[in-house]
């Protein structure tokens, strides 16, 4: 791992307090999940807005001594959503975090939902990116979870800007803009009846720059993905597309190799790096403050079909 | 801060005409700014937020290239920045509160997006519950400059009014449309003392009056070049105003919020009582009361975030491990010994958010720091008119509409007024049957 790194030094906006104020509410907003509903978990995709999210729950539930590491156990397992197009590093780190940290994982796999016949693919290398909603409430379903923990930032996307903290969802697992409970205060309405549930979000205050300079000041292990590797990639429409069993290339396309990271991490199918020489936080923390274009617009293959896709996917139960 | 603020009250008059700002002595500019910008529609709302996030380069190249492609040759409009469901592209409006996030080297912000639309005035509320200054936009060319004094819009008293009921703490006007004025120094004056006499009629403090364009760029985050303002550009003032202060110089009260019982079933571990600290402050050592127990005890130990701390102070959450074995669960309050005094029945303003009004006598679900208890509104004294904040008399509350009521609970809770904490002073109303929230209480 990279050393802790002197944000002081590196940068003038790092505030400190800015980041422990971030904190602070974030901690209050996730014990108030283990306080106020019965069957809580936490979406832990191995990505690194929900690697944020675990450290502030171990800050919240757990103890540390002198600097060591936590002591204790969550008051909830950890939940991910396998398309099986996850990218083999992202698995391999989400599975060692969870052990080191003594933690209960509960894996939906995309699979089950075909198996089941609850997904059908039109062909077989469609983006199983869209798909993750039935999989994700099907989970929510079995487990009988009543509040799932997200790290969505509203800095991400227009229809996140608008989601609540607290954001109820419906028993077909909707998300309803027009009937969001008005979000008062700190006194979260949380009241639900069988059958609907909650996802919260802990860091929908904070965004990009606050993750990454989070992520250098706490020292916060990520997949070597964040970070610059050499990797086989294809140019198309303006996006690099990485080389792999499901995104091969298209007839006349060159492969080539490219020195890149990845600034969101999600199915195969969909998700791009960026060229960047940037080999641990701190670096991209001082990238993240000269970039030009948005995390999604950069990354996303399949946000950018639309205004309003992202909007469309929530209200059917997306994050 | 008294003797800078009183002064400036005293001179506020002329103060804010000229655009000077009431500055704090408290340096909280480490914390982002959250304010809301409230307006009519069509005030250019959207277009001002739009063109703060453009300016200070918040807008990123992709996101701009969505606007440029939609624009087709034509000028950008700012203003499609912020709104971003599919029910609001289809009717041009704001429906719900969105936030959004910038930064200037000086610090950082987080705009609260409030609807100005009438029918969307809990959305507002909303807003104005977590903000620590409101920017009203006054739209110029709205305005009859001709008139012996210039007469405001229903929204603009409307949205001051809401602002100033749920003390925000500043409150800053906005001129928007200045170029479009003839003269824009006359009207800016006149506009400015028309502002200043509602204000004062309504106990209104002004924070600060400033001339923009929106839609030009011009006195946003670009100071103004006229002979008729000298004073700060709107970004200027925004990053002088203070963020809402904790009470540390207080008797100590935290709401429990989450109890902790690590190593359970070991028989030998003690329970952390998590709470956000309302006002005051706690150290090891201390004598502390439990409410509504009434039981003392003293705190042996203290944490936050993970680790052992010696003291904790208001707005931070403290974990408190007593000396002691005692009966505390979510919802009781630790507080200084002998220092609340518990009530079952309080006078308050109550904000209506429910399309189904509100009915006197039945039982709603009402949660006040970390506790639900039913209450019965058992008294309407009167209802708030908006416009004037005249006291008219009302059978019931709809939706949208302010009142001063007397609530019975079902309990003792220690309630303060909301003036005095906005943590011991603020509840919401929520309805038994739907669960949606029906309204908002501030404790008089």
């Amino acid at each position: 791992m990279n050393a802790p790194v002197n944000l002081e030094k590196l940068l003038p906006l790092a505030d400190h307090r800015h980041l422990d104020h971030l904190e602070e509410e974030a901690i209050f907003i996730l014990r108030e999940v283990a306080a106020a509903f019965e069957r809580p978990a936490l979406l832990f995709s191995g990505g690194k807005d929900s690697c944020v999210v675990l450290r502030l729950a171990e800050k919240a539930f757990k103890q540390r001594i002198a600097g060591n590491d936590f002591k204790g156990k969550l008051p909830f397992p950890l939940v991910h959503v396998d398309t099986g197009h996850n990218f083999p590093e992202v698995i391999e780190f989400r599975d060692r975090r969870v052990a080191e940290m003594g933690e209960r994982l509960v894996v939906g796999h995309l699979e089950d939902s075909m198996k089941k016949g609850t997904i059908r693919l039109s062909h077989p290398l469609e983006s199983r990116n869209g798909h993750q909603t039935v999989t994700l409430l099907e989970t929510i379903e079995e487990h009988r979870f009543d509040v799932l923990i997200g790290g969505a930032r509203r800095d991400e996307e227009k229809a996140r800007a608008k989601e609540r903290i607290f954001s109820h969802r419906d028993s077909f697992g909707q998300w309803q803009p027009k009937e969001q409970r008005p979000e008062l205060w700190n006194l979260f309405n949380t009241r639900i009846r069988p059958g609907e549930h909650f996802r919260a979000f802990p860091i929908s205050n904070w965004t990009e720059l606050d993750v990454w300079l989070y992520i250098a000041r706490e020292n916060i292990p990520l997949p070597s993905l964040y970070y610059a590797h050499d990797r086989q990639v294809i140019r198309r429409k303006g996006l690099l597309v990485p080389l792999t069993e499901v995104t091969p290339p298209e007839p006349g396309e060159q492969v080539e190799t490219a020195q890149v990271r990845f600034r969101t991490v999600g199915d195969m199918t969909c998700t791009c790096p960026v060229e960047s020489p940037a080999a641990n936080a701190a670096d991209v923390v001082a990238e993240t403050l000269t970039v030009t274009v948005s995390e999604r617009g950069a990354t996303r293959m399949d946000d950018r079909t639309s205004d309003a896709s992202m909007e469309r996917r929530k209200k059917e139960g997306y994050f | 801060m008294s003797a800078q603020t009183s002064h400036a009250a005293a001179d506020s008059a002329s103060a804010t005409a000229a655009g000077k700002v009431h500055q704090s002595e408290v340096d909280t500019t480490h914390r982002a700014l959250r304010f809301l910008t409230a307006g009519s529609v069509d005030d250019g709302k959207s277009t001002l937020i739009g063109r703060l996030l453009f300016d200070s380069r918040a807008i990123l190249a992709d996101q701009l290239d969505t606007l440029a492609k939609r624009a087709a040759g034509q000028p950008i409009d700012l203003s499609l920045l912020t709104d971003g469901l599919e029910a609001e592209r289809e009717q041009g409006i704001t429906i719900d509160v969105a936030y959004r996030y910038f930064a200037t080297k000086q610090r950082k912000f987080i705009i609260a997006d409030a609807p100005g639309h009438e029918q969307y005035t809990r959305n507002m509320v909303t807003a104005a519950a977590g903000s620590d200054a409101a920017v009203v936009l006054v739209d110029v060319t709205k305005l009859d400059l001709d008139a012996a004094e210039v007469p405001l819009l229903p929204q603009t008293r409307r949205h001051s009014l809401l602002a100033h009921l749920l003390r925000v703490p500043s409150i800053v006007f906005a001129i928007n449309k200045i170029d479009a004025a003839a003269d824009p120094g006359e009207a800016f004056r006149k506009v400015g003392i028309a502002l200043e006499k509602f204000a004062a009629a309504a106990g209104i403090r002004v924070t600060a009056v400033v001339p923009v364009s929106a839609l030009r760029g011009d006195n946003v985050t670009q100071p103004l070049a006229a002979d008729w303002y000298q004073g700060p550009s709107l970004l200027q003032v925004l990053e002088s105003l203070p963020t809402v202060q904790e009470t540390v110089e207080a008797p100590l009260a935290v709401p429990v919020q989450y109890v902790a019982r690590e190593g359970e079933g070991t028989g030998n571990q003690p329970r952390t009582l998590w709470g956000r600290i309302a006002q005051g402050q706690v150290r090891a050592g201390d004598s502390v009361q439990i409410l509504p127990s009434g039981v003392t005890a003293v705190v042996a130990e203290l944490r936050r975030a993970g680790e052992v701390v010696d003291a904790c102070l208001a707005g931070e959450s403290a974990g408190l491990v007593l000396d002691r074995q005692v009966d505390v669960s979510r919802g009781d309050w630790i507080v200084a010994p002998g220092s609340a005094a518990p009530r079952r029945s309080v006078e308050a303003t109550l904000a209506w958010l429910d399309t189904e009004p509100a009915v006197l006598g039945r039982k709603y679900w009402v949660r006040h720091g970390n506790r639900w208890v039913q209450a019965r509104i058992v008294a309407l004294h009167h209802r708030l008119d908006i416009q004037t904040l005249a006291e008219t008399e009302a059978q019931e509350l709809s939706v949208n509409e302010i009142g001063h009521v007397t609530v019975e609970l079902q309990a003792d809770l220690p309630v303060q007024p909301y003036a005095e904490n906005r943590v011991g002073g603020a509840m919401i109303v929520v309805d038994p049957t739907s669960n949606r929230t029906s309204g908002a209480l501030l404790v008089r």
